[in-house]
């Protein structure tokens, strides 16, 4: 995907019938996505400034936004350890049953989160066979956050490492390199924009999980109670603007993400 | 995930690596990946199985004699279908655009359209019930005097299954459309062929397994929303729960068997979504 492949394949502008076209998939775009989210944006900033601050600092949504990030964090650090490690299992080394563990890998991607949380209730729960029982506790929500976001750095690292030439790593060996020199000096640098757009994404989809802490963590206040609950209770609660202002704090982080990603692409196609 | 299907890899370089000679580090390295896979995804999934058939069937056919369940696995999948469709017809046209066209504020669309893979699906809920709410929505009041109801409606399921799945076609189209480039399309324009025929002919055949991949995991994301539809659905027994929600509701009324049963029957589906599309990945991309 090289910048003059992009260049060369685009070359129309807009006529009629696909002018028409992006009208309406701009409508139907608006329509579900954008005006929605802007409505979060809007009904946040309607009590103003202090009142937006007062929600988002009040003890208990505090706490929760400490936790999830927190959790989201470490969460990340490791699949930037493991999934690097994933995806060099999967790219360098050949074995029988390969093939399970990338359907593995798409699992959590795939598996609705209420089940996901349910399945590691019946492993990682109060009827645990291998007695290990972490239910509502913080370690619950570790638990939740790595299933769910295991996708993420394996899927971006392993294409590029597919790509890199083994015969530089090769020429760093016969000249004396070590292996964890060769990796460090050679291999790392070329996938560290991948790593860090899959961190990036892992963080995303930590911070707003919901479905797989529900069963899972019991959502204790100011213990296990992560940001999505707190939302979701303001909702229940029919306190909108609260809901709103945590809301969009959340969001605040999505779209900070989607930026950091944009920039680390346009950095890769640049190096390229 | 995006790249995935798009890189050639080079045929000799597998070959060149098996003829290395395997480390010690090399087996450590497997060992360390299986054990932790096996224990954070193999093992918790299996046991899903082991419990839906710890009575036999007994759970599986509860589920399935039960009216309201059937109700909701109905809807689940009615809900999904419409979602794919329109996802689909929606994703098609929007890669095109924005692979084969130059127009202001492209950029920005590009980025746009993957915002709801990182927005929590509470706030996506959130966000449709603040526009369509009926009570005090910005469109909600307006619709519900024309007979429209939103939220606490299948219609409002439908629009919460429709925004979280929305960008998983385009993100497997959009480099398709990017590596298979121009040329035919132009040869088949200058032959006199019409844009309708030019896509048909050309552009949808070199763009097919994209598009199935994108479909495959757009019905598998679908048929688990959760959080977007607790938010916008009211959970009405019978009427808007659907099959997440079941699993929610059985397993906190302690009906596990039931929670299990339903759980079963979604992970089938999404795990039998994950093996189609590992094996159409083979004949489109890197192994």
């Amino acid at each position: 995907m090289t910048a003059a492949v992009v260049s060369a394949s685009r070359v129309t502008t807009l006529g009629k019938a696909s002018g028409l076209g992006l009208g309406v998939a701009m409508i139907w775009f608006s329509l579900l996505v954008l005006i929605p989210l802007a409505a979060v944006i809007v009904t946040a900033s309607q009590g103003g400034w202090t009142a937006f601050w007062n929600t988002i600092t009040n003890e208990q949504t505090a706490a929760a936004i400490r936790l999830t990030v927190t959790h989201a964090f470490l969460v990340t650090a490791v699949n930037v350890v493991m999934g690097t490690l994933i995806a060099w299992v999967l790219v360098r080394d050949q074995f029988k049953g390969q093939r399970i563990l990338e359907v593995l890998i798409d699992i959590p991607f795939a598996l609705p989160t209420i089940v996901a949380g349910l399945v590691l209730l019946s492993l990682y729960g109060p009827n645990s066979p291998i007695g290990v029982d972490v239910a509502n506790t913080p370690r619950a929500v570790t638990l939740a956050f790595l299933f769910v976001t295991l996708p993420f750095v394996v899927r971006t690292v392993q294409p590029v490492l597919a790509e890199l030439d083994p015969e530089v790593e090769e020429a760093a060996a016969s000249l004396g390199a070590s292996r964890f020199t060769t990796f460090r000096r050679i291999v790392l640098p070329s996938l560290i924009p991948a790593i860090a757009a899959g961190a990036a994404l892992s963080f995303a989809r930590a911070v707003s999980e919901y479905g797989s802490l529900v069963l899972l963590s019991g959502n204790l206040p100011f213990q296990t109670e992560v940001t999505s609950v707190r939302i979701l209770s303001s909702i229940e609660n029919d306190n909108v603007e609260a809901a709103a202002a945590v809301a969009s704090v959340l969001l605040l982080i999505s779209f900070s993400v989607i930026v950091l990603i944009d920039v680390l692409q346009r950095f890769l196609v640049k190096r390229d | 995930m995006t790249e995935a299907t798009t890189f050639h890899p080079d045929p000799g370089r597998r070959a060149r690596l098996s003829t290395r000679r395997r480390r010690p580090i090399t087996y450590v390295f497997r060992v360390i990946v299986a054990v932790y896979l096996f224990f954070l995804v193999a093992w918790p999934v299996s046991l899903v199985v082991k419990n839906t058939f710890t009575d036999g069937l007994t759970d599986l056919r509860g589920i399935l004699e039960d009216p309201d369940i059937v109700h909701a696995l109905r809807l689940t999948v009615g809900v999904a279908v419409v979602a794919v469709v329109l996802n689909t017809v929606f994703g098609v046209g929007i890669s095109l655009l924005l692979v084969r066209y130059e127009f202001p504020g492209r950029r920005l669309l590009s980025a746009l359209i993957d915002v709801p893979l990182s927005v929590s699906p509470i706030v996506v809920g959130l966000s449709l019930v603040l526009v369509y709410g009926g009570r005090d929505g910005w469109f909600g009041p307006q619709l519900e005097d024309w007979g429209i109801q939103v939220i606490f409606a299948p219609l409002g399921i439908l629009l919460a299954t429709t925004f979280v799945a929305l960008p998983l076609v385009i993100r497997e189209v959009v480099p398709v459309l990017e590596e298979i480039g121009i040329e035919q399309e132009q040869a088949a324009h200058s032959l006199g062929a019409s844009a309708v025929q030019t896509f048909r002919r050309i552009t949808l055949p070199s763009i097919k397994w994209g598009v199935i991949y994108g479909v495959v995991l757009s019905l598998a994301r679908s048929l688990g929303e959760f959080g977007a539809v607790k938010v916008v659905s009211g959970n009405i027994l019978g009427d808007t729960r659907t099959a997440t929600l079941v699993v929610e509701e059985k397993y906190l009324n302690f009906d596990k068997g039931g929670a299990y049963a339903t759980a079963f029957l979604l992970a089938l589906v999404s795990v039998a979504c994950i093996v189609v599309v590992s094996f159409i990945r083979p004949k489109e991309g890197p192994r």
